[in-house]
C-alpha cells in the first residue's frame, strides 16, 4: 500500500514536471542561482556548479528515469515471454538450445556486458533502453517457461488440440492468459532492477548526454567533485528519489507475488 | 559413481558456457555497427588509407572462419592484442590492476558474508522482533541503493572536509606514503576502509535475508523439535542442528553472487579511486579503448563461470542429493 502511494507520488511528479518547475531551469544558461549554493528559500535543494537548482533537475529527472525503467521493462519481458513460452512449449531440442542460451545470458555480469553493448552502440536513450532491456530477459523467461510446461500439460489444452486448435490458437489463447499473471508480477520486479541500472549506466557515462535523468545528476555531480566538496544536497534529492522508487517497486511487486501465488502467504 | 558424473556434467557445462563467451566477444566486436577499424576512424577522424590499413592490422580482410580461428588461437595463448590507451600488451595492463580489485573484493565478501549470516541468524531466532524487523527494512533500502551513491554519501561523512576527514578521498595509498612493512599496510588499510564498507553495506541484505529465510525453513523441521525434545539448550539446537543445515543455500549464494560483486566493484572503484579492474574498466570505457574491453570483459565472464562451477561443485559436495538428482 505504500509503495503504491509513493508509486503515485513519483507518477504525479513526473508527468506534471513542466507545471512544478520552469524546463528553462534545466540549461546551463538559464541558470539563476550561484555555483553550489546550499539550500535556501529561492532553492530549497540548493544548486548545482552550473547553478542550477537540484530540486528542478530532480523533477524533471523523475521523467527519463521512469521512462527508460518502463520500455526497457516492456522489452526484457517480451523477449523473456517469447523466449520462456516458446521453449517450454516446443520442448526437445528447441527448449535446450533456448534454455542454454538463457543460462549463459543469466551467467554473464550484468555491468561488463551493459558496459561493453552500451559503449559499442552509443549514447542515445534509446540505446540505453535496448541495453537493459537485452541484459534483463532471462529470468523472467526461465520463469515463464516453468508456468509453460504445466500450463500446456493441463486437460483443457488437450481438449483444445483434440478439437484440432493450431499451435498459434493454444499459445494465444491458452497459454498466455495463464502465465501472464506471473509475468506481470515478475515485471514490477525488473522495473525496479531496470531503474537501478539505468542509474549505474548513467553514471559510468554511458546515458543520453542531452537528456536529465537521475543518474546522470548523479554522474554531473560525481565529475563536478560533490563528494569532496560536501555537495550533500547535489547527491541526496536524486539518490534518495532512486531509493524511494525501487523500494516502492519492490514492495508491490512482493505484495502482488503474495495475492498471485497462494502457496506464499504465511500459514 | 554419481559424484563422478555430476562433476563432469558441471566441467563439461563451465566449458560450453566459456565456448559461447568467445564466440559472443568475437562478434560483438566485430559484427555490430562496424568493425573495430571503422569504430576507431569514426573516433579520431582517420584518412581511408589509414582506416585499411588498420583493417589489415586487425586481420579484418580474411574471411570470418579464419578470423574467429586467428581470434580463438591468440586468446588461448592470453594474447588479447593491444591496449589503445596504454599502449602496451592488455594481458600486462589487466595484470598490473588485478590485485587491487582481488583485494576489495575479497574483503568485501568475507565482511559481508560473516556480518549478514549472523544478522540473518539472530533475526530468525528472534522472528518479529524489532531487531528482526530493523534488519528486514535495513536490508530492503540498501538493496534499493545504487552502491556508488552510498559510497559517495560516506565519502561526504567521513573523507570530505566538511565531513569528519577520517579516512583519505580515494587512491590506495598516500602519494609517496611509506611503501613497505606495518607502516605500508596500515595505509592501504585506511584506503580500503571507505570502499570495502561500501560493498559490505550493498551485500550484506540479501545475505540476511537469504540466510534468515532458509533458517526460518529449517526451524518448523521434526529434527528441531526432536533437538528441542532431548532437552538441548536453545543455542545448541541452533548452532548444532539448525545453523548447518541453513547454510547451505547460503554458500551458493555466495558464489553465484560475485558476477554482482564485480559490477559493484566498478561502480564503487570509480567512486574511490581504487586502482582496480573497475576503474581500468571505466578508463576503457572513456578512451574507448575496445581490445581492453574486450579483454576485460572476457576476464569477468571466466572469473563469474569459474565462480558458478565452485558453487555448484560445493553444493554437491555439501548436499549428496544434488549428485543423483
Amino acid at each position: 500500500m505504500a509503495g503504491l502511494i509513493i508509486l503515485g507520488f513519483f507518477l504525479i511528479v513526473a508527468l506534471a514536471a513542466p507545471l512544478l518547475a520552469d524546463s528553462r531551469g534545466l540549461s546551463p544558461v538559464g541558470a539563476t542561482g550561484g555555483v553550489l549554493d546550499p539550500p535556501s528559500l529561492d532553492y530549497p535543494m540548493g544548486t548545482d556548479d552550473l547553478g542550477r537548482s537540484v530540486l528542478t533537475l530532480t523533477i524533471w529527472g523523475s521523467r527519463i528515469s521512469l521512462m527508460v525503467g518502463f520500455f526497457a521493462t516492456a522489452l526484457s519481458m517480451v523477449i523473456g515471454a517469447v523466449i520462456g513460452i516458446a521453449a517450454g512449449y516446443y520442448g526437445g531440442w528447441r527448449e535446450t538450445a533456448m534454455m542454454r542460451f538463457t543460462d549463459w545470458f543469466l551467467v554473464i555480469p550484468f555491468l561488463p556486458l551493459a558496459i561493453v553493448l552500451a559503449s559499442i552502440l552509443g549514447r542515445s536513450l534509446f540505446n540505453i533502453i535496448l541495453v537493459i532491456g537485452i541484459t534483463s530477459w532471462p529470468g523472467t523467461a526461465r520463469l515463464v517457461r516453468a508456468q509453460t510446461l504445466s500450463v500446456k500439460e493441463r486437460p483443457y489444452v488437450e481438449r483444445a488440440r483434440a478439437l484440432g486448435a493450431g499451435d498459434w490458437h493454444l499459445i494465444t489463447r491458452h497459454i498466455l492468459p495463464n502465465v501472464f499473471p506471473l509475468i506481470f508480477a515478475n515485471t514490477i520486479l525488473v522495473v525496479a532492477i531496470a531503474i537501478l541500472s539505468e542509474t549505474t549506466l548513467s553514471f559510468l557515462g554511458l546515458g543520453d548526454p542531452l537528456r536529465i535523468s537521475w543518474g546522470t545528476i548523479l554522474e554531473f555531480a560525481f565529475n563536478g567533485g560533490a563528494a569532496s566538496r560536501g555537495a550533500w544536497w547535489w547527491l541526496l534529492p536524486p539518490g534518495v528519489a532512486i531509493v524511494l522508487v525501487v523500494l516502492a517497486f519492490t514492495m508491490c511487486g512482493y505484495a502482488l507475488d503474495e495475492i498471485l501465488n497462494p502457496r506464499l502467504r504465511r500459514r | 559413481m554419481g559424484a563422478r558424473r555430476y562433476l563432469t556434467a558441471k566441467v563439461v557445462q563451465a566449458l560450453f558456457t566459456l565456448a559461447f563467451v568467445l564466440v559472443f566477444n568475437f562478434f560483438l566486436f566485430r559484427i555490430l555497427p562496424g568493425n573495430p577499424a571503422q569504430i576507431l576512424a569514426r573516433q579520431r577522424r582517420l584518412p581511408v588509407e589509414a582506416v585499411r590499413e588498420l583493417e589489415r592490422d586487425f586481420g579484418l580482410k580474411d574471411p570470418l572462419p579464419q578470423q574467429f580461428v586467428n581470434y580463438a588461437g591468440d586468446t588461448l595463448r592470453a594474447n588479447f592484442g593491444i591496449s589503445f590507451k596504454f599502449r602496451r600488451p592488455v594481458g600486462e595492463v589487466i595484470q598490473g590492476r588485478i590485485w587491487p580489485t582481488v583485494l576489495l573484493v575479497g574483503v568485501a565478501t568475507i565482511g559481508s558474508t560473516v556480518i549478514g549470516l549472523l544478522i540473518g541468524i539472530y533475526g530468525a531466532w528472534r522472528r518479529g522482533s524489532g531487531f528482526d524487523m530493523g534488519s528486514l527494512g535495513f536490508s530492503l533500502v540498501t538493496y534499493a541503493m545504487p552502491e556508488f551513491w552510498l559510497g559517495m554519501i560516506l565519502l561526504i561523512l567521513f573523507a570530505s572536509t566538511s565531513g569528519l576527514e577520517l579516512f583519505p578521498l580515494g587512491n590506495i595509498r598516500t602519494p609517496g606514503g611509506p611503501a613497505s612493512g606495518i607502516a605500508h599496510l596500515l595505509d592501504v588499510g585506511r584506503h580500503l576502509f571507505l570502499p570495502a564498507l561500501t560493498l559490505i553495506l550493498a551485500l550484506l541484505g540479501e545475505y540476511a535475508l537469504i540466510m534468515r529465510s532458509s533458517l526460518l525453513d529449517v526451524m518448523g523441521d521434526d529434527y528441531i523439535v526432536t533437538a528441542r525434545a532431548k532437552g538441548l539448550r536453545e543455542a545448541q539446537v541452533l548452532r548444532r542442528h539448525a545453523v548447518p543445515n541453513a547454510l547451505l543455500p547460503t554458500v551458493t549464494l555466495v558464489a553465484l553472487n560475485l558476477g554482482f560483486v564485480v559490477s559493484g566493484a566498478i561502480t564503487v572503484e570509480t567512486v574511490f579511486s581504487w586502482p582496480g579492474l573497475g576503474l581500468l574498466t571505466v578508463e576503457a570505457l572513456q578512451a574507448p579503448d575496445y581490445p581492453l574491453l574486450q579483454g576485460l570483459f572476457l576476464l569477468f565472464s571466466v572469473a563469474v563461470i569459474v565462480a558458478n562451477l565452485i558453487a555448484d561443485l560445493i553444493y554437491g559436495y555439501l548436499d549428496p542429493r544434488v549428485r543423483v538428482a
